[in-house]
């Protein structure tokens, strides 16, 4: 780079100015769960409370069923839309974006409203109940899902792929199977993450539902306890950052490029 | 939004017949419609009733209420909170993304800024929270730090229970958000507009002026109304940093089962008033990216 | 003393040596081209001349002055990019009156001199639209009138037609040495198309690796290459094994057949292997063409539009083969295939280069 030494040294202040932005709550939480007695007893205790494996257990798998029936929704709708819909598309759009805008509190009331009376009673049992949660971050996680999985499909030109198949004799599920879903990994893992990610630190609607998530477990034990919250806040961050850099690591060296944008 | 002739065939008359293609996305559209859109549609339902379920508009009424702890109080701080960290965010991230990619750091600094901003602005919600009590908060690192160097921050006013210190958290996830939206941009900047200007005799502020900011403005814009989005609609960390602090989600969520005097038809009025003023943003913002992409072939 | 000189120039990139020992001397109002295959150091020596890159060691003197350390943004010297690089978000008028508002000349001025080019570059109801309602040759014209428009002491041009279809290709080259002339202004054009170099330049630089090969007129170049490497980059060859008879004479055996070369030959001793090069437009048909003489059957006839192009094989059915070009005539027809004919060419034409001399581009025989 021939950029003078001046500016190159305005930058790195620069950064390094942002960095330590983000490294103090880390820092400031870190050392915190320190300060239990012994030392790591913040750790420890957090990691033997059985409330917190459960929690996190049951988000987990909540995120990975999540994440299947997204993939299975989206992938082929995006698709589809893509190679034989075009017109529909900026509806679907819009459609996906919608989860934006609606707080997700609103959004749970309305789920209780629609299904806490027959025919649907779905709120009474607690699978019930699962398969509410389930569907409300299948549809939070809609936006990320399609927005990584539609500009997967652009960078891999999904028309010209799609016809080759069907020249060499291919149906749809296999083009499915073994063309577009193979094609598109990059794409899938990161929106796959996003929601990982999303579903692990929800908190609003696994209250309302009543569901043990890790993301209302973490709120009881910040109003109870002292060290555990800022052990568990770590760890959480800790296993966030271990998904990212995987998924960095996959994607590396793909055309398609990884989308890592969050909110809330 | 154009129709285009592929895949929705029409006969000669110009009627488009039915096309069964459309059936592929029939499961996507049931689950939508299952789970998202008619749960949607009890806000507008429910902001039309009052508690006893009979039809008014009161609640719109209301929306305007003045009053501490009242609705026009939380919009207004939202909306406040909401932009104040959108365009800090965008100018930290902006000048952060920028040190990285043309900055002339090392290559390496790129992509581990980008995972760390992957990460960090999805640390959201209660954890964030927490963090930022342990380091500012009255016992925090950070705030004990300064005490010992003789500043106490808690004395000249300062509290994280506030709606500054919520700017200042929320800050933490839309900075990089920031970063991750406008990186493709800068690097859309092509290395040798920079030269052509230099050839031409401009100065650096001179290229930034007329050529590096013009043409990134519009995408500017847009990230900084979606970071904008972001921070309204956001919940999780304020409930649990600040409940006392009157913004509009707080408030909806107090309306639907918190507060003695709750009112659920409110609660949803409430609501269609951030969808309203989401809406806005998000139309405003794709409306900047149309723009950016005919430039930017 | 020259208008641009540069005087013992060297870009090391780390241990690479992306440019070694150039060497040039432009006159004021001269076109200049450097010539020579991807990776030679053309483009890093043009940007040297202009700034974004920095010498190692050498120095960059322009009228008088010495450039060599000076930014870019001060040593007003115009450059049209091979992408063109005009700001998407100007209009044309924006780009070409950008250099002039930067200098902070006067609106007025700034509208006129615009008006003025436009109408020189043939687009002057165009100002107002953007660069990316233009098509690619329209950008270029505009990206050189944005260049112009400063009144730089050197115009340089990095491949700035190299994206641009053939037929717009040829007319544009046109087009940009008729406003250099009209100029006056010196010009460096970096270039990898021999034929642009050759129709365009006053003088040429071929390079290859970092390093000048030759500096010469087009004919020069042309007819008399100082390396392998310029015989066999410029222009199409003839590139055939000769074994060495006597070389003090000059007298050399292709497949059999004797050839006298234009001059000794150095490159071997007796009984030792050469090249031998030979443009195809310097072999006649028949014996009137020189004392040097091959025979052998016609293998094919090519029509290339204006000119005919024939290939001739020396010995046998895998012996070598040369072409040979001759003007179209509709009256005469070419030879049949698999007729034997014998073909001549003078001494002068005849030269040798080191054995195993590979061919740059646009060869035409085998050898």
């Amino acid at each position: 780079m021939n950029q003078p030494k001046r500016s190159r040294l305005v930058w790195w202040v620069v950064f390094l100015v942002g960095v330590s932005y983000f490294a103090l709550p880390l820092l400031g939480t870190f050392f915190f769960s320190l300060q239990a007695q012994p030392i790591y007893a913040g750790y420890t205790n957090i990691l033997k409370d059985p409330g917190f494996y459960n929690s996190l257990l049951y988000s987990f798998i909540v995120g990975l069923i999540t994440i299947a029936v997204s993939i299975l929704i989206i992938v082929p709708t995006a698709f589809w839309v893509r190679l034989k819909l075009p017109w529909l598309r900026p509806y679907i759009e819009f459609i996906t974006l919608l989860p934006f805008v609606v707080p997700p509190i609103i959004l749970v009331f309305g789920l209780l409203n629609t299904y806490s009376h027959p025919p649907f009673r779905l709120t009474a049992s607690n699978t019930g109940s699962d398969v509410l949660l389930v569907a409300a971050y299948v549809i939070l996680s809609f936006p990320y899902m399609y927005r990584a999985v539609d500009s997967g499909l652009r960078t891999i030109d999904v028309r010209t792929l799609t016809e080759a198949s069907q020249s060499l004799g291919a149906g749809w599920v296999r083009i499915m199977w073994q063309v577009i879903f193979p094609n598109l990994r990059v794409s899938i893992l990161s929106g796959a993450f996003l929601t990982l990610a999303i579903v692990v630190g929800e908190y609003t609607i696994a209250t309302f539902l009543g569901r043990h998530a890790f993301g209302p477990y973490l709120s009881l034990i910040g109003g109870n306890k002292a060290y555990e919250p800022a052990a568990g806040s770590l760890i959480s961050f800790g296993i966030t950052w271990i998904a990212m850099g995987l998924l960095t690591l996959i994607g590396r060296g793909s055309r398609q490029r990884v989308q890592v944008a969050g909110a809330r | 939004m154009p129709a285009s002739a592929r895949g929705a065939s029409s006969t000669r008359s110009g009627r488009r017949r039915f096309n069964p293609s459309i059936l592929g996305v029939l499961p996507f559209l049931i689950f939508a419609f299952a789970f998202l859109i008619i749960p949607a549609s009890y806000l507008v339902i429910g902001s039309l009733q009052d508690k006893t379920g009979a039809f008014t508009t009161q609640n719109y009424a209301d929306l305007t209420k003045d009053g501490v702890g009242g609705p026009r109080e939380a919009y207004l701080t939202s909306i406040e909170i909401s932009a104040v960290t959108a365009i800090a965010g965008a100018i930290l991230g902006f000048l952060l993304a920028y040190a990285v990619i043309s900055g002339g750091l090392p290559k390496a600094l790129r992509s581990g800024l980008m995972t760390f901003s992957g990460v960090a602005s999805n640390f959201a919600g209660i954890p964030l929270a927490l963090a930022f009590v342990f380091t500012l908060g009255s016992n925090g690192l950070f705030t004990v730090l300064l005490r010992d160097a003789g500043i106490n921050i808690y004395d000249s006013g300062f509290k994280l229970y506030s709606k500054f210190g919520l700017e200042l958290v929320y800050l933490y996830f839309q900075f990089p958000l920031m970063v991750l939206i406008i990186a493709p941009a800068i690097d859309g900047l092509r290395k040798d507009w920079r030269e052509a200007s230099e050839n031409m005799g401009a100065s650096t502020f001179q290229y930034w002026r007329y050529i590096a900011l013009p043409i990134l403005l519009p995408t500017l814009m847009g990230s900084t109304l979606l970071l904008f989005g972001n921070a309204f609609g956001a919940q999780a960390t304020a409930f649990q940093l600040a409940p006392l602090v009157n913004i509009a989600p707080v408030l909806i969520g107090k309306q639907m089962s918190g507060d003695v005097l709750h009112n659920p038809g409110l609660g949803y009025a409430l609501a269609i008033g951030m969808v309203a003023i989401m809406g806005v943003a998000i139309l405003a913002y794709s409306v900047l990216q149309r723009r950016s992409e005919r430039w930017m072939r | 003393m020259s208008f641009l000189e540069l005087t013992g120039i060297q870009k090391r990139f780390g241990e690479v040596a992306a440019v070694a020992d150039f060497n040039l001397a432009a006159e004021r109002g001269e076109f200049v081209s450097f010539l020579g295959p991807s990776g030679c150091g053309k483009t890093t020596t043009l940007r040297m001349i202009a700034g974004f890159e920095q010498p190692t060691a050498g120095t960059i003197v322009i009228d008088g002055a010495d450039v060599t350390r000076r930014p870019p943004n001060r040593r007003n010297v115009g450059m049209v990019f091979q992408s063109y690089a005009l700001f998407p978000n100007m209009t044309v008028g924006g780009n070409i009156g950008f250099g002039l508002k930067v200098r902070k000349v006067s609106t007025d001025k700034v509208k006129a001199k615009v008006a003025e080019l436009l109408t020189m570059i043939h687009l002057p109801d165009k100002g107002d639209r953007y660069p990316y309602q233009l098509s690619g040759g329209q950008q270029q014209r505009v990206a050189l009138a944005r260049a112009l428009a400063i009144e730089p002491q050197v115009l340089l041009l990095d491949e700035p037609l190299s994206a641009l279809d053939a037929k717009i290709r040829v007319a544009l080259r046109k087009e940009i040495r008729s406003i250099q002339r009209q100029f006056g202004i010196t010009t460096v054009y970096v270039t990898h198309d021999q034929e642009e170099a050759l129709s365009l330049s006053d003088r040429v630089v071929v390079m290859s690796e970092g390093r000048v090969e030759q500096i010469g007129t087009p004919a020069e170049i042309y007819n008399f290459p100082a390396t392998p490497f310029v015989a066999s980059f410029v222009g199409t060859l003839n590139l055939v094994n000769a074994k060495v008879i006597e070389a003090a004479t000059g007298r050399l055996s292709v497949a059999g057949q004797e050839v006298v070369a234009a001059k000794p030959i150095s490159e071997a001793h007796d009984g030792g292997s050469v090249t031998l090069a030979l443009r195809p437009e310097s072999i006649e048909l028949g014996e009137g063409g020189g004392s040097n003489r091959f025979h052998g059957p016609i293998e094919d006839v090519s029509f290339l539009g204006s000119i005919v192009r024939m290939r001739l094989r020396l010995d046998g059915t895998d012996g070598p083969t040369i072409s040979l070009d001759t003007f179209n005539d509709p009256n005469l027809n070419p030879p049949a295939i698999g007729e034997i004919v014998t073909v001549s060419f003078p001494r002068e034409s005849s030269l040798v280069v080191g054995a195993g001399t590979k061919p740059e581009i646009d060869v035409v025989a085998e050898a």
